[in-house]
């Protein structure tokens, strides 16, 4: 079966006063079907660019991209504009922003954001449209939903604006929700609510999630397949539980041992040295190099490509050092985070 | 006690909330802060938790008395500071210092950065123009950011590198105490490893005290020695870090700690954890009694909702203000390892009302 979406070498390209920024330079992976795809990055690392690349919502004036996003195996939607691109965005594939205290519009209601939402994709009348604005904000867990449907979002608070944007993402039963960090303003206790919430959406409607964020942790619960990202590019991509348990690049190495966890007893963090890099002039070779401590001579002059490891389950990565390395210091980073824990 | 740097007596804040413009009628207030005790010793790390709106960074802004407290009292070194004037909490302010949350609004953006690091040095007058710039400098090798950038603006930095001069003005003038209010938290998890491995440097090499505020369980739990956890202005649990941790008390505790994802998707899908239903209720009209009474798993009719519970003790320092608490949290140290074999199955998700 054909995956629901394919992204194939996604290149996308701001222009600014002082260069071309390389925002995300060569992209490829697949969503399936009710399956849950988490993005994991830095800021900066071209997460967020990548999904608003295949929402089409870049200003075109001052990008460019190229590559192709191909959506049900019919249509490309980066080549696609105006009317179908607005048929499928909102409704087929929909977004839940970061910020939702600035993603919802301060003016109007939340029922008549929602309703607009419908209304826009579906021919019914007002009084269908709101019921099911209504139904969904329920769903979502908005309590006394029918008197709070009329309230304005500064009436909410952050999680129940949080709930709300996943309302409104969902009013349409989209096959694709893309989640651009939904979690990362609020509360462990209300992102357990949000999280559990999106669990139970995609059991019920089957629509399948890319999850962007930069919390390993919230990776962990929700993702099925796990994408790497840095400075642009993909460095690696596995199933969860191998991302995990034997991660192959060393960025992602740093960023699991830079985590402070609840459990066990570390001294003192790993951590990256330096700064992402600029992406007006990356690093040349491999863009991690100058912050890599195993780096070898051939890494500032070849770009690893991304291919498969040499382990039996499906694992991509880009990096020049040998399996023997990897798999030692992988097992050697898994035991320090683990043996604590047994 | 004689090594207490800091002891914070039943320190209360709240602001009025009021009605009409000429003639200002209070109709309520916010009790932001209601009655919090709690004492920091000479070269411990504190760590204060909670959700937003529990009132940690009002509670950091009383103890640098940057905010006047409505009740109680705040002793820094001996002395109670909130009774003094701002001309006689000057000499005092040099002994405790700051680092806010927000790395991008707390530097003055037309301010130099040898400027911003130096001026509580100029304010204070400790030393000539040549002498600050010197001492600037080393400030600026400190926290590892290269001397030469003492010219530069701040928005000729990254994220990371901003905090870090944060960190380097906090230290200028030598404090004994600096409040870290969320330090890391708008930091990428890398760059956030590079400022905490920092702070604990620093506090070794110069005998800081912190009181390190963060809404992260597992930041505080790497940094601290004790742990406070704040819910609606009060203290809901205070121990050591490693008996915090281990045996919570407070099912308020328990419920954040379930809640914190664990970045180990095989140890994740074999724990339930305990959703906590609802927002935090608002500081204007708190619930009665026990301010976690709506929200909790253990909730009695008839005492919870009647009366509020003391901080009870649980012997070595550790405090928890709950009538029920916790005997054995299920979701303690032990049932975050993996299971072997023979292990029982995973207790059942306890869903909140």
């Amino acid at each position: 079966m054909a995956p629901l979406l394919q992204v194939t070498d996604l290149k996308t390209y701001f222009h600014t006063d002082d260069g071309v920024v390389k925002a995300v330079d060569g992209v490829t992976f697949e969503v399936e079907k009710g399956k849950t795809l988490g993005i994991v990055g830095e800021s900066g690392c071209g997460k967020s660019v990548t999904c608003l690349t295949i929402m089409g919502l870049n200003a075109k004036r001052t990008s460019i991209s190229s590559g192709t996003a191909l959506w049900k195996d019919e249509a490309d939607l980066l080549a696609l504009g105006g009317r179908r691109l607005r048929d499928i965005r909102g409704n087929e594939i929909s977004m839940v922003f970061q910020d939702p205290m600035t993603s919802l519009n301060p003016v109007h209601s939340i029922g008549k954001q929602l309703v607009e939402a419908i209304q826009l994709h579906r021919d019914v009348s007002r009084r269908v449209a709101r019921s099911r604005a209504l139904e969904l904000l329920r769903a979502v867990g908005i309590p006394r939903a029918e008197s709070r449907i009329d309230d304005y979002p500064h009436q909410f608070s952050g999680g129940m604006r949080q709930r709300a944007m996943i309302a409104m993402a969902l009013v349409n039963d989209p096959d694709l929700l893309i989640a651009d960090e939904p979690t990362t303003a609020l509360d462990v206790t209300t992102q357990a609510q949000i999280l559990n919430l999106m669990k139970r959406l995609q059991d019920d409607f089957g629509s399948a999630i890319i999850m962007i964020t930069h919390d390993l942790g919230v990776i962990a619960e929700v993702a099925d397949d796990v994408i790497v990202m840095y400075a642009g590019k993909i460095v690696e991509h596995a199933q969860v539980d191998d991302i995990f348990s034997r991660p192959q690049h060393p960025y992602t190495w740093g960023l699991l041992g830079s985590l402070p966890r609840l459990v066990g007893d570390v001294d003192r963090l790993a951590q990256i040295p330096g700064q992402p890099p600029s992406l007006l002039r990356p690093p040349s070779g491999c863009r991690f190099h100058p912050r890599c401590s195993y780096v070898m001579e051939v890494c500032s002059r070849v770009e690893p490509e991304l291919v498969q490891a040499a382990v039996d389950a499906p694992h991509l990565q880009a990096c020049h050092l040998d399996q023997e390395t990897k798999d030692r210091e992988a097992a050697k980073l898994v035991a320090s985070t683990m043996a604590e824990a047994s | 006690m004689a090594d207490d740097l800091l002891v914070v007596e039943d320190v209360k804040k709240h602001f009025p909330i009021t009605r009409g413009i000429i003639f200002q009628k209070e109709i309520g207030s916010v009790k932001a802060v209601d009655g919090v005790s709690f004492s920091v010793k000479q070269g411990e790390t504190l760590g204060i938790v909670g959700e937003s709106g529990c009132g940690k960074s009002t509670l950091a802004r009383c103890i640098m008395h940057l905010l006047d407290i409505t009740a109680g009292s705040i002793v820094f070194e001996g002395r109670d500071i909130t009774k003094l004037s701002r001309a006689q909490m000057r000499p005092i302010r040099r002994e405790m210092m700051m680092i806010f949350q927000d790395p991008y609004a707390s530097l003055n953006p037309r301010k130099r950065v040898g400027f911003i690091i130096g001026e509580a040095l100029l304010v204070h007058k400790l030393g000539s123009d040549a002498e600050i710039k010197r001492r600037v400098q080393e400030l600026l090798e400190v926290v590892g950011l290269n001397p030469e950038h003492y010219n530069r603006f701040p928005h000729e930095f990254s994220g990371g590198q901003r905090q870090r001069i944060g960190v380097a003005r906090a230290l200028a003038v030598n404090p004994k105490l600096i409040v870290c209010d969320e330090p890391v938290s708008a930091l990428d998890v890398s760059v956030q490893a590079q400022i905490m491995n920092l702070l604990e440097d620093l506090q070794e090499d110069f005998g800081l005290t912190y009181v390190f505020i963060a809404h992260d369980l597992n930041v505080v739990r790497h940094i601290s020695d004790r742990v406070m956890v704040m819910y609606l202005g009060k203290i809901a649990e205070l121990a050591g870090r490693d008996e915090l941790y281990a045996s919570p008390k407070h099912p308020y505790t328990g419920a954040l700690m379930s809640a914190v994802p664990i970045p180990n998707p095989e140890l994740g899908r074999q724990r339930k954890p305990v959703v906590l239903e609802g927002d935090v209720p608002s500081p204007i009209n708190p619930p009665a009694a026990c301010r976690f009474h709506p929200r909790c798993p253990r909730f009695q009719e008839g005492r919870c909702d009647v009366e509020e519970p003391p901080l009870y003790s649980f012997g070595n320092g550790h405090v928890a203000a709950c009538h029920y608490p916790l005997e054995r949290w299920p979701l303690a140290l032990e049932d975050f390892r993996r299971p072997g074999p023979s292990a029982s199955p995973p207790p059942e998700t306890s869903q909140v009302r």
